[in-house]
């Protein structure tokens, strides 16, 4: 379990628009801006906020796949081309799949409490739209073993979590499932209609819940279990946000409320080449969470928000069983009930989340971390959520592949 | 021999053409597809690609390896169980590539008729002239030894003038896809007494394979597609000719035009129509229709003449379409031809005064597309629009129900005249060849 030896705080975040099919400006024969402009645009948005770049110590950048989604690797030599007083400052970069922009939120933290850094720049990102869905399909399921491609499905992804919404359908029965699955679609729209940055901030689905069950699960045209509205977004987006300590907010002048601070967070790793133990409980996310929870001495009771990795609506299902909101085999009823809509219990994905903002998957990470800064120091805008006073705490879960690699982050404003 | 045999060795004429190039990527499709069977391991398939245009052929392929592409990614999912047991492919990048490829890998483009002495089926999509198909047909039969099936895909020459032509013994039947094959679902069968059931059981298991809707027609010069649509055309500049006695004759068309796409609820205006399909291919269909039909006169004087000053429409090999009747910016009408000037005058600069001689549509009035797309409530639509459209008098209206009644009329005397064997067979050519939304025998018009 990780203590804290010193105080992290996280603060100027920035979020890119979510750009993909529901996006207006989305036109897939018109040309778009490449990954370098989002890395900019999300970099120099934090930056501005921070007093500038000159107060950088340090760079981070999370990316799953650049390397075949745009023939781009190296993605650390771009950290300068944000700004040029950045040049020759250190730099890494993190890859985990589609937990890459939460590594390099980890990387951040570290060079913090290593006291190697006061500042850190961190941001995450993801330009997919570069191929149709059949191959951005192949370069997504390098967050499984490439060894079981070969058997896998042409969607491959969505086939794994076909597969775990079947399993869970089997053992709970599907009607019943499927209810909490599409909650779980309509929170996510609902969400993103309140946040201009989110991909489905446009939608303007009468009734989401008609759509959702008008869309049968069908092998032949998709994969067996789940449907496309069950799955996340394919987007081009980057998030910036600043990691700092005490003398970091110090030196850039940001008082402790218009920050967050870590409290606690874990990071866990579950063999790849393993399928899951069992297809109904995702295991990393359960540990991650569990870590992260006792680092920060809290319980899930003092949660007042999380943003959580619904990649598929039925990961998000399934993580409310996996955090403890609800007992195994429950999570579908919780959901269903409304404990995880922006006015139930623990308002989950309060800004659209995977489905609803957008998975650009290197940069979901950051944008998480980005989305509870927003809703801890009041700057969530229309998709503001109250935060009470006795529970005053948001959570992060950032998973990569199939509950492989996964962080948990626990946050507080800065000043309380 | 069965249904794969058969497919092994198979040539098509004219395979650069506009019909013959979808001919070819479904035909190659389906060949491909029977090779990756396992019990087909081993064998060869051979599709000659047969035209006389080095260019055209080098364009051709370059249009297969796009569509068979665009094929290979939508149905990946199959594809990934057919290559199941190939470990060297493993993205689906890996197996369309390959699949494009053993496509491909069957196709011989050539200009040699030669290629076509192996086959066992013979695809014909060439210029719709007797003698040249007759020509061809002889060589092939007289030097090809497995008596090969013919399969033409003429729209108008009647088959049995084709097998007595070329003595093909009755092996030759009508296979009339629909432009463009590899889209639109429909075919039209055209057997005659001389054929075996054997070929004839292989053009509908083929058909099938290739998921088309089938209509039988009888071996009637037109068939039914072209039976309707030479005789709409006609009724069509028939009304022009009327109009254009009182107001310009580009207005006329205009209206005409408008009449039979807005008010009829029509996919395009009957003179779009006769500039996609083009105006000389229009005249050459009824040219060969007009012998076969004693008490009809199919033919045009406006055609001629227009050919003449050579407006030709029809579309570049882009897929865009030529300047025919109407001129074309980005596939909308911009302007309308002009014979006595020999010029293009632009629609807008009548439009408004056109319209409104015309009288407006009746309320309930949508789109073709709004209407032909909205499954269940279709019917309904069209109900009420008629309904409100008989109560109408406008010049519009008035045009329209005439309009109507005459494609009322041509459907009738298809049946009638025995060129279809049923009501339905008409409606179903013209819904499925022609995106009708409702069939041109329909009880909309009652008056």
């Amino acid at each position: 379990m990780i203590k804290l030896r010193r105080k992290v705080y996280m603060t100027a975040g920035y979020n890119t628009i979510s750009l993909g099919t529901g996006r207006s400006e989305f036109n897939p024969k018109k040309p778009r801006p490449g990954l370098e402009h989002y890395i900019k645009e999300a970099g120099q948005g934090t930056l501005k906020q921070i007093g500038g770049a000159k107060n950088v110590d340090e760079g981070a950048i999370g990316n799953f796949m650049a390397s075949r989604f745009n023939k781009q690797g190296h993605l650390a030599g771009f950290i300068p081309y944000i700004d040029e007083e950045l040049e020759y400052k250190p730099s890494i970069r993190t890859e985990g799949a589609c937990a890459s922009g939460a590594l390099s939120l980890v990387a951040a933290m570290k060079s913090i409490l290593a006291e190697t850094a006061d500042v850190v720049l961190t941001v995450g990102v993801e330009v997919q739209n570069t191929m149709k869905a059949i191959y951005g399909a192949d370069v997504l399921a390098g967050a499984g073993w490439f060894q079981k491609r070969k058997n896998g499905h042409a969607f491959f992804f969505p086939g794994q979590f076909s597969d775990r919404a079947k399993a869970y359908y089997e053992k709970y029965g599907m009607e019943y499932a499927r209810n909490g699955m599409k909650q779980w679609f309509i929170n996510a729209v609902e969400n993103a209609r309140l946040c201009p940055t989110a991909q489905e901030y446009e939608n303007k689905v009468e009734d989401l819940g008609a759509l959702y069950d008008k869309m049968i699960p069908n092998g032949k045209a998709f994969v067996d279990s789940i449907n496309v509205l069950d799955c996340s977004k394919v987007s081009d987006a980057a998030s910036a946000i600043a990691i700092m300590s005490e003398e970091g907010l110090e030196k850039c002048g940001i008082p402790k409320e218009q920050a967050v601070e870590v409290v606690g967070f874990a990071q866990v790793e579950r063999n790849i080449t393993n399928d899951p133990p069992d297809k109904t409980e995702l295991t990393a996310i359960k540990k991650a969470a569990a870590q992260a929870l006792e680092s920060a001495g809290i319980t899930i009771d003092d949660l007042a928000t999380a943003e959580v990795h619904d990649c598929f609506s039925i990961a998000g299902v399934l993580t409310t069983e996996a955090l403890g909101f609800a007992e195994p085999g429950k999570g579908a009823q919780f959901v269903a009930d409304g404990n995880t809509a922006r006015s139930g219990k623990i308002p989950m994905n309060t800004t659209g989340g995977l489905i609803g903002w957008g998975h650009p998957t290197g940069g979901t990470g950051v944008h998480q971390a980005v989305t509870i800064w927003e809703q801890l120091t009041g700057k969530a805008g229309e998709a503001q959520i109250e935060i009470s006073k006795d529970r005053p705490y948001g959570m992060t879960i950032n998973m990569g592949g199939d509950d492989v690699t996964v962080v948990a982050i626990v946050y507080k404003k800065g000043d309380i | 021999m069965n249904y794969d045999e058969r497919l092994q060795n198979v040539s098509v004429l004219g395979a650069a053409g506009k019909m013959g190039s979808g001919i070819l990527l479904l035909t190659a499709v389906e060949m491909a597809d029977l090779s990756l069977k396992p019990e087909n391991k081993g064998k060869t398939f051979c599709l000659n690609a047969i035209d006389v245009s080095h260019e055209g052929l080098a364009g051709l392929m370059k249009y297969l390896k796009a569509q068979i592409q665009k094929m290979a990614e939508k149905k990946t999912v199959l594809l990934r169980k057919l290559y199941e047991d190939r470990s060297d492919l493993i993205e689906n990048e890996d197996i369309i590539n390959e699949y494009v490829f053993d496509v491909m890998n069957i196709v011989r483009p050539v200009t040699a008729i030669e290629s076509a002495y192996d086959s066992h089926l013979v695809f014909e999509a060439i210029v719709e002239n007797l003698d040249v198909k007759n020509k061809l047909f002889s060589q092939i039969n007289k030097n090809n030894t497995h008596k090969p099936w013919f399969f033409t895909n003429t729209s108008s020459i009647p088959i049995h003038i084709l097998d007595e032509g070329a003595k093909l013994d009755g092996r030759i039947l009508g296979f009339h896809f629909y432009n463009p094959p590899a889209v639109q679902r429909l075919v039209e069968l055209i057997t005659t007494d001389k054929n075996s059931a054997e070929m004839v059981d292989f053009a509908k298991a083929y058909a099938k394979s290739l998921r088309k809707v089938i209509v039988p027609s009888n071996d009637k010069a037109g068939f039914i597609g072209n039976g309707h649509f030479m005789r709409d055309a006609l009724h069509g500049i028939s009304e022009v000719e009327l109009l254009s006695s009182n107001m310009p004759f580009v207005e006329a068309v205009y209206m005409v035009n408008k009449v039979s796409q807005d008010f009829l609820v029509r996919p395009m205006g009957i003179f779009q129509l006769i500039d996609y399909v083009g105006v000389d291919v229009v005249k050459f269909i009824m040219q060969v229709m007009n012998p076969h039909l004693p008490d009809e006169d199919l033919h045009s004087d406006l055609l001629d003449k227009l050919l003449e000053m050579g407006v030709k429409g029809g579309q570049k090999s882009d897929g865009s379409q030529k300047d025919g009747f109407l001129k074309y910016e980005r596939g909308k009408p911009v302007a309308i031809f002009n014979p006595d000037t020999n010029d293009y005058v632009d629609i807008s600069s009548f439009a408004i005064s056109c319209d409104e001689k015309l009288g407006a549509l009746p309320q309930s009035w949508k789109p073709w597309k709004a209407v032909n797309f909205s499954r269940d409530k279709k019917e309904a639509m069209l109900e009420t629009y008629f309904i409100e459209l008989n109560g109408i008098d406008n010049m519009g209206a008035q045009l329209a129900k005439k309009y109507n009644k005459q494609s009322n009329k041509i459907g009738e005397l298809l049946v009638s005249s025995n060129v279809a064997k049923t009501i339905d067979d008409v409606n179903t050519v013209m819904l499925t060849g022609f995106f009708h939304a409702y069939g041109p025998i329909n009880n909309y018009l009652k008056s």
